[in-house]
């Protein structure tokens, strides 16, 4: 029989390795002519994506960016759906008219994804008063990158939730660029928890390529913010292994980061662990790996089935 | 039915909403402890406590973005814009934001967010505090617009408002606040309807807010003239009742339309050009569209005064096409 930590790991595994595998394959779909528009990938951050999420309860929302999907799979939305929409079907978690960069999923929390740096911010400040005013005590989490802490939302944001004690997560993904720019371009402070400080809020750095921390990290946070006393920062240090979105290469790195950090893969170092602490040897984790890739499969293989969305749907879902 | 000024209804709409549903908050600039800086809130706190009728930092863009979270997960939450020009600071928020939501979520949610924007000039408050901005946002699917010039006009869309499950941008003209008219709470007014204010055979007039005030002293001076002149307020400008404006050329054959602004791209040339496009034959003359002046607002009050269609320019654009025909 399995404990229940070992539960724990294999299901951490289970959805880092999904969502790896999902990207992988828009990444494909995309070079196939299937994907229309643009994507934005999140191989190498999926640790942060999952550990958040699995330290939330039923009943809290997250928000995220446009290098969402991971956040949202890992919230427990569909894969099959997730595909549907990306591919732009009538099966799509938003019928289609969302696609990559607004993936959403109500039902299990996803809020929302959002294309406009920083936009998303102040809307889960506003799901946190809701749970406040209505005393739920719901939470929410709102992922963003580096370089969306230069854009005014973010500061109004902190400011605002930390003024009315508000529970939110701001969960940041330093993940050393914005867009193409190098941090050190953008941004005059090496430690982005600073800025937290100047909210009154307290911030703690993570590394983002371990899963494990990221959970007990926004576990920790999740307490403070059940318990009435209001928002926390947390930088999660991690590293996109592909460019900024389809059309970049990714030419700015310096030689030898990408290989180093790849060393860190998130899935490599939750694997080792799963071997070296958890009891499970490597056949184990294989099968894990291997059961995930293949539900992404199926799931991809079912989405391409599905229609095209009728065009009078066009029209529908403007005003309730 | 008892008279009330405009800021009296505003503030009696908000107090009915409150009083009849627990999710209806209100959050804004100094709306709260202070009552609004033009005392339209005032009492509302006292009345329905800190946490209903919040006051938020000076923060355009967070008092959008909450209001919209707050929305979609279950509340309906009224926040204030202290003066409608602030809305380039949370433009985003107003354009990307609050009418995309539900659809680009496929109808996920719902986004009952009602946002009362301070509009309009004539008060001496300069380029940057009097502009009547709701032309920046005629352009974008998704938000439903509301411009009321009367007090019951105010308090019966208010309350349609709140009460609607989508965005509403609606907007209060500074310069009416002290207004007075008659109100019974108990009509409703539903967003979408044009009203008749004065019916006339003769010509068409359609303006809004401090438009129709003019518009009709306009119609008042032709009437000593012989001149009988139809004043139409739309109220609401997303969704238009084009209908009624139609049903009013039909009889007259004339058509002005009075604009505070500057005339290019708002809701006026979007009226001429429809009911030209769909009406052309009702016509006895070309219709009109006056609007202020093509420049920033002025502040001296002879300038701000010269900027803005008077009543001498209404009636004569209207006395021009009735004694055309």
């Amino acid at each position: 029989m399995k404990g229940k930590k070992q539960v724990e790991l294999s299901e951490l595994l289970r959805r880092m390795v999904e969502i790896r595998a999902f990207e992988e394959r828009i990444q494909r779909m995309f070079t196939q002519g299937l994907v229309r528009g643009t994507t934005h990938l999140c191989q190498g951050q999926e640790a942060v994506a999952v550990g958040a999420c699995a330290a939330l309860a039923d009943g809290d929302t997250m928000t995220c960016t446009y290098r969402g999907h991971g956040a949202v799979l890992a919230m427990g939305a569909p894969l099959d759906k997730a595909f549907g929409e990306i591919l732009g079907r009538a099966g799509g978690l938003c019928k289609g008219k969302g696609g990559s960069m607004h993936l959403t999923d109500v039902s299990v929390g996803a809020l929302g994804s959002f294309a406009i740096v920083g936009a998303h911010l102040p809307i889960s400040v506003g799901a946190a008063f809701t749970a406040k005013q209505r005393g739920t005590g719901a939470l929410s989490l709102t992922f963003f990158g580096d370089g969306s802490t230069n854009i005014g939302a973010f500061h109004e944001s902190m400011n605002l939730a930390s003024i009315w004690d508000l529970p939110v997560i701001f969960m940041c993904e330093n993940n050393l660029y914005g867009e193409y720019s190098p941090m050190a371009l953008t941004t005059p402070v090496e430690e982005l928890t600073v800025r937290a400080s100047s909210y009154g809020m307290p911030a703690t750095t993570v590394d983002g390529n371990d899963v494990i921390a990221v959970r007990d990290a926004v576990a920790a946070a999740a307490d403070r913010a059940r318990a009435g006393e209001g928002p926390t920062f947390i930088e999660a240090l991690t590293y996109r292994f592909v460019g900024h979105s389809r059309s970049d290469p990714a030419a700015y790195r310096p030689e030898g980061e990408l290989e180093r950090w790849m060393e860190r893969d998130p899935i490599l170092v939750l694997g080792r662990r799963m071997v070296a602490e958890g009891g499970f040897d490597d056949d184990a984790v294989a099968a894990i790996r291997a059961a995930a890739e293949a539900d992404v499969d199926a799931a991809a293989e079912e989405a391409l089935s599905w229609p095209a969305p009728d065009p009078e749907s066009r029209f529908e879902d403007v005003y309730a | 039915m008892s008279e009330v000024t405009y800021r009296e209804a505003i503030n009696a709409a908000l107090a009915a909403e409150l009083e009849s549903d627990a999710d209806v908050v209100m959050i804004g600039e100094d709306v709260a402890a202070a009552g609004g800086v033009f005392k339209v809130t005032e009492g509302l706190q006292q009345r329905f406590g800190a946490d209903r009728v919040r006051d938020t930092p000076i923060s355009e863009q967070a008092i959008i973005g909450t209001a919209l979270g707050a929305a979609v997960t279950g509340m309906r939450p009224v926040a204030e814009v202290m003066f409608a020009d602030f809305a380039g600071v949370c433009f985003d928020g107003i354009a990307n934001q609050l009418p995309k939501y539900r659809y680009m979520t496929g109808g996920q949610v719902s986004v009952p967010v009602t946002l009362r924007l301070v509009n309009g000039a004539s008060t001496g408050f300069g380029a940057q505090h009097s502009q009547a901005v709701e032309n920046w946002f005629l352009g974008i699917s998704g938000l439903k617009i509301c411009a009321p010039a009367s007090p019951a006009d105010a308090y019966g869309l208010l309350r349609s408002a709140i009460r609607d499950d989508n965005p509403v941008l609606f907007f209060e003209h500074k310069a009416l606040y002290l207004r007075k008219g008659p109100l019974d709470p108990d009509v409703e007014v539903p967003l979408g309807a044009a009203d008749v204010v004065r019916p006339g055979a003769d010509v068409t007039i359609v303006a809004t807010q401090l438009m129709r005030e003019r518009a009709l002293e306009a119609a008042e001076k032709l009437s000593a003239e012989g001149i009988e002149a139809e004043v139409i307020d739309p109220r609401t400008l997303v969704p238009f009742d084009f209908e009624t404006v139609l049903r009013s050329i039909e009889k007259t054959g004339n058509l002005v339309v009075v604009e505070e602004g500057p005339g290019s791209g708002g809701w006026g040339s979007t009226l001429v050009a429809r009911m030209a496009a769909e009406a052309f034959e009702l016509f006895d003359s070309p219709p009109r569209l006056l609007g202020t002046d093509d420049t920033p607002t002025p502040f001296a009050a002879e300038l701000e005064e010269a900027w803005l269609p008077d009543v001498g320019e209404i009636a004569g654009a209207a006395r021009g096409m009735a004694v055309t025909a």
